[in-house]
């Protein structure tokens, strides 16, 4: 689904990312690991086009995404829920999930890819669909998490680059939010999250790259994760 | 003035007040959405007035008229499509203040086409077809005509509220106005909605000043003033807000039409008159509402724009080869006056351009290092001037203590607009500086008793040797060169530190115990001390000072010496400065149309050197040096 070779990203003159190398395949969660400042949220943005420089082989349902800008990846069915939401503030619920909406589409060999209407994702986020007409700016953070989510999924993609969804929020927001995740996964959506926290990633993700200083240091399953203690403690434990 | 009276000046007030709410509510659209501040906006509603005007006349009659105020507005509205498409499109990702310089450059461009094809005159177009007559109103005669554009104002307001919290594009434009990087991510095609929410902005411009065809003459001023007006429109009602725009357009025509409606007033002490105060009252009304709302009146702190142009590199000490080709420089400029001998234009060139040097070092001091873009840099520029010239009128004082004079009447003007300026950040600061500056000239303007109004101050020449221009233009160069070596020596200074921390991160140098306001306000004093000086030798130079010396034009001619320079090196101001006083002096004498050669030229620049020239090369510079 997603395939990408030697990724390297910088912030004006500094170097974040060093020639990363991972994948998502079809249907698959998989999640960047890494503490503050290891390089997850440096590495969506350069997938989504959304840093000036970058360089290395991004391909996306069998296309080369490399040199594309923001609004045409999004359009091919990458979808990106940032750490810090960006939810539009002026804009009531429902005008946010609509920027977000696009029209369905199919996967490269010709199916249907899963699609999403606003009631089914008020049936997935029951708290949004209490308050439609609210504001962004006067909702909750666990609510502007899900509402991100929603408005991703709006545009019906592919893959979600799911950046940090179980920060800053409470921890029966972060139970529901795993639920959702393999819910989606369930409904043939791919997800690469970007998680701090074992525990979580333990609980949805089937694969896991360790990042560290714009690196990938270490990757395999959750179970190979888990036994492992070593890496756990140098890359990943405070 | 009687009760009646002052009803009917507010029902005039009214009318004006749609013109502005048009011109300035696309100002306020597509700053929203772009970030980008269009000069040029001024110019497409004067376009419209002149391509109404022809089609008024030429086709005639309700079609010509009516129909020629739709086909203008369509017409201006694809002008601006064009515009976006050509040129800002490719300036997106300059630093905020190329994008300033490359619509000031549109503004030249216009306004010399216009001249080329509509000629100097005023033109007045027709009245309108089937608004021709007035109705009484309290005793009066008010014009049919402006009744229709007291109503059309409100009714243009109510749509594009309805378009905007309606429809998905009203949807997307609000968003993007918050956050246009996340809504791309979303799939949104940002090239498009520029474009649309430009040609949209430009079309309301352009029905405004189509408008406008049979109530005034089409006139080639009209740009820089409508602009003027737009902007204080904006800021005083709240950038992004559109009913704030309209709001302050009722509130700024009818401030200006009740000081009209007033005339001369004698308080016994002695008389003011009021309808000069036209001139001031916009911009004092914007001082005020700056200060006690600094983001207007229905305005919100504008959303940050993120990652657009890159972090500025910091500014780095001069290498010797750079001191060596200042010394070069500087012998060969103090061996100009022998070489001159047979062409004295030569050193009339130099004075102008050295005070250039002045003038534009100083302004990079407060806008590079400072973060302070000041769109008023012309007031300190006018205080010395009038600050020295008024010393040798009045008191008949040596050109010494007139030229010591000048820094410290520009730093009691710099100290206290200043005060209220560093309290404001970005386009409202640049807005503040503005009225000030628009204040100082309207003061020098009015007070003939004491400035000579606008006949300026004359005979205010140097004495011997200073008459003698090689000798005035050594004491230029040796002031200019104090004035750059101080400038810098405060840069790399602890203060000069302080004042860049400041600008990148208040709050982190804030909290390592910096004053920042105070850093800040002392650096607006200090380059507006200096600016003085540039006045003071102006004055003595031309021999005389007048209001229109020390007009917006040319706190404008500064900001492009700036950023032609580039604004990141401390070289940067010296070398804009330079060039743009050459190509002014020398340009200008070559063509009548030499605005419009001006323009193309900044605009070429503005596309070649995104960083400014001396940027352009010290990154050429650094990049040879990084080569094995």
């Amino acid at each position: 689904m997603l395939k990408v070779e030697s990724l390297s990203a910088w912030y004006g003159a500094a170097q974040i990312l060093y020639d990363l190398s991972f994948d998502v395949g079809r249907g698959e969660v998989v999640a960047l690991m890494g503490r503050n400042g290891a390089g997850k949220s440096t590495t969506m943005k350069a997938v989504m086009g959304l840093l000036a420089k970058r360089r290395g082989l991004v391909r996306f349902n069998g296309e080369n995404i490399s040199d594309r800008k923001p609004f045409e990846i999004a359009r091919r069915g990458l979808g990106f829920t940032p750490e810090d939401r960006r939810i539009f503030v002026d804009l009531t619920v429902m005008e946010n999930l609509d920027i977000g909406r696009q029209p369905p589409r199919s996967f490269a060999d010709g199916t249907p890819a899963p699609s999403w209407t606003p009631e089914q994702l008020f049936a997935l986020f029951p708290n949004l669909a209490e308050m439609p007409d609210r504001p962004g700016g006067r909702m909750s953070g666990g609510e502007q998490q899900m509402l991100t989510v929603a408005r991703t999924l709006m545009g019906n993609p592919l893959l979600v680059l799911l950046d940090e969804p179980s920060e800053g929020v409470a921890p029966l927001i972060v139970e529901q939010m795993a639920h959702t995740i393999l819910a989606l996964k369930k409904q043939g959506l791919s997800i690469l999250l970007s998680e701090q926290n074992i525990h979580f990633a333990r609980l949805v993700s089937d694969r896991v790259y360790v990042l560290e200083k714009g690196q990938i240091h270490w990757q395999g399953s959750v179970a190979q994760l888990d036994g492992n203690p070593e890496v756990q403690r140098t890359y990943l434990t405070v | 003035m009687t009760f009646s009276a002052f009803l009917f000046q507010a029902l005039n007030g009214l009318s004006t007040a749609t013109g502005l709410f048009f011109i300035a509510v696309g100002l306020s659209l597509i700053f929203g959405v772009s970030r980008i501040i269009n000069i040029a906006h001024g110019s497409l509603y004067m376009l419209g007035t002149y391509i109404a005007y022809s089609f008024a006349t030429r086709i005639g009659g309700a079609l010509g008229f009516w129909g020629g105020i739709v086909a203008t507005t369509l017409i201006v509205g694809a002008i601006g499509a064009l515009i976006e498409v050509l040129l800002l499109r490719r300036v997106y990702r300059a630093p905020e203040l190329f994008q300033l310089l490359a619509t000031f450059a549109l503004v030249l461009v216009i306004n010399d086409a216009v001249l080329w094809l509509w000629g100097p005159e005023d033109l007045l177009g027709p009245r309108a077809p089937g608004l021709r007559g007035s109705i009484e109103v309290l005793g009066r005669h008010l014009p049919t005509y402006d009744l229709f554009l007291i109503v059309i104002g409100p009714l243009v307001l109510v749509a594009l509220h309805f378009t905007l919290a309606r429809t998905r594009f009203g949807r997307l434009v609000r968003a993007a106005t918050q956050d246009r990087e996340m809504v791309s991510a979303l799939g949104v095609n940002q090239a498009v909605l520029f474009t649309s929410v430009f040609a949209l902005g430009a079309a309301l411009a352009g029905f405004g000043g189509a408008l406008q065809v049979a109530r005034e003459p089409a006139n080639l001023a009209t740009d820089l003033i409508a602009i003027g007006d737009a902007f204080v429109v904006v800021v005083v009602g709240g950038m992004g807000s559109i009913t704030g725009a309209y709001l302050a357009a009722v509130i700024i025509a009818e401030v200006k039409a009740i000081c009209i409606g007033i005339g001369v007033v004698d308080f016994g002490f002695g008389t003011v008159n009021f309808s000069k105060l036209t001139l001031v009252a916009e911009f004092l009304v914007m001082a005020i509402v700056l200060i006690v709302r600094p983001y207007g009146l229905l305005g919100r702190p504008q959303g940050q724009v993120r990652s657009v142009a890159e972090p500025e590199d910091p500014i780095r000490p001069a290498t010797p080869a750079l001191k060596a080709l200042g010394i070069v420089t500087l012998m060969f400029l103090l061996c100009l006056p022998l070489v001159a001998q047979s062409s004295p234009y030569l050193l009339i060139l130099g004075i102008d351009v050295l005070i250039a040097i002045i003038f534009a070092t100083s302004l990079h001091f407060i806008m590079g290092p400072g973060g302070m873009h000041s769109f008023g840099h012309a007031a300190y520029f006018g205080l010395g001037a009038y600050g020295a010239a008024l010393l040798v009128k009045w008191l008949a004082l040596p050109m010494g203590v007139a030229l010591t004079a000048a820094p410290l009447v520009a730093l009691a003007g710099a100290l206290l607009f200043g005060w209220f300026a560093v309290r404001l950040s970005g386009v409202y600061l640049a807005m503040l500086t503005l009225a000030f500056a628009q204040i100082v000239w309207a003061l020098v303007f009015q007070w003939e008793t004491l400035t000579g109004g606008s006949n300026g101050v004359i005979g205010v020449w140097p004495p011997k040797p200073f008459d003698k221009a090689s000798v005035y233009f050594l004491l230029t160069l040796v002031l200019a060169v104090i004035a750059v070596l101080l400038l810098r020596r405060f840069l790399f200074a602890p203060f000069g530190y302080s004042m860049r921390a400041g600008r990148d991160s208040a709050l982190r140098a804030e909290a390592i115990g910096i004053d920042v306001k105070r850093v800040h306000w002392l650096g607006f004093a200090i380059a507006g001390a200096i600016c003085g000086v540039a006045g003071g030798l102006f004055a003595f130079a031309k021999g005389s000072i007048s209001p229109e010396t020390i007009h917006v034009s040319r706190s404008i001619d500064g900001l492009v010496m700036v950023l032609l320079g580039g604004i990141q090196t401390l070289t940067g101001p010296i070398v804009g400065a330079s060039v743009f006083a050459t190509l002014q002096d020398t340009v200008m004498r070559q063509t009548e149309y030499w605005r419009a050669l001006l323009g193309v030229i900044i605009l070429l620049l503005v596309m070649a050197f995104p960083q400014g020239i001396v940027g352009a090369f010290s990154s050429l510079w650094r990049r040879a040096g990084a080569k094995p």
